[in-house]
């Protein structure tokens, strides 16, 4: 049989299409994951451009007026943290918060506000900031206990309406 | 109404930012401004002459620094210069462009 070459598409010609709006999505409580979320939520309206922030299941804990500035990292289960630790002493009580805390500080350092003045930086910004109405039924939380900057507790569809729009992207912690 | 300084004839990078913090006065302040289509103002001017004053002395810019200097906070140095503040005012202020993360 005889190859056949197929007709290949003609190279598209650089066209640009920039990120206008971001949607980060926070599902975990961990001091890294909620600042990796906030660095660029907050980086985006830098940048100019829109930035929503969706916190589900554990992320929840970002958004909790109590609970937020007291997040911790884990030092157990974490391959990459300190690599010739032993994971036992590493479990020994109070080392993770031993370890929290110094992250806290170096952050500090880095002039890497607190999870509370991060959010209000980015709402501050025309950042919004959205809970997730199932986990926040299913871990039974008052509206009481949110930050006051919360701009509502949404569903998920209520939550891909927020990332309308052509050069939206999702990003999901 | 008097005309525009002529930005074609400073160095700038790639970026439009002056390549020489010398050749920046008041007048290639508001010719940048405009091309961001901002009319400066004193409140503008205030911030420019704070971040000039940072990167004299060798401070990195920040958001958050901008908002803890008593000048404007947060919410005001974005309705200030919009599209990018940080950006925009260090480009209007005739300063590198900050490499800044938050």
């Amino acid at each position: 049989m005889e190859a056949v070459a197929l007709p290949r598409p003609a190279p598209a010609a650089a066209e640009k299409h920039p990120v206008k709006k971001v949607l980060v999505i926070v599902s975990k409580g961990t001091l890294e994951d909620v600042y990796a979320g906030l660095i660029m939520a907050n980086g985006a309206l830098m940048e100019g451009l829109e930035a929503r922030m969706f916190f589900t299941f554990f992320g929840l804990e970002a958004i909790r007026k109590d609970r937020q500035d007291h997040l911790h990292t884990a030092t157990v289960g974490n391959p990459a943290f300190m690599q010739k630790l032993p994971t036992m002493v590493a479990g020994l009580p109070g080392f993770e918060a031993l370890a929290s805390t110094m992250m806290r500080k170096e952050m500090d350092k880095l002039d890497i506000p607190p999870v509370s003045e991060f959010l209000e930086m980015i709402v501050a910004g025309g950042g919004e900031i959205y809970g997730c109405k199932l986990a926040v039924d299913m871990f039974k939380i008052e509206d009481s206990e949110f930050i006051d900057d919360l701009a509502g507790v949404i569903t998920v569809g209520e939550m891909y309406a927020l990332a309308e729009g052509e050069g939206t992207q999702i990003i999901f912690i | 109404m008097e005309t525009m300084f002529d930005l074609s004839t400073l160095a700038v990078n790639d970026d439009g930012y002056l390549l020489n913090a010398d050749d920046w006065s008041p007048e290639v302040a508001h010719a940048i401004a405009a091309e961001h289509g901002i009319a400066l103002t004193d409140p503008h001017f205030a911030v420019l002459q704070y971040l000039r004053d940072r990167v004299a002395e060798g401070t990195p810019l920040t958001i958050r620094r901008i908002g803890k200097s008593g000048l404007v906070s947060i919410k005001e140095f974005y309705g200030l210069f919009p599209g990018g503040p940080l950006k925009v005012s260090s480009r209007i202020a005739g300063i590198p462009k900050p490499a800044s993360c938050v």
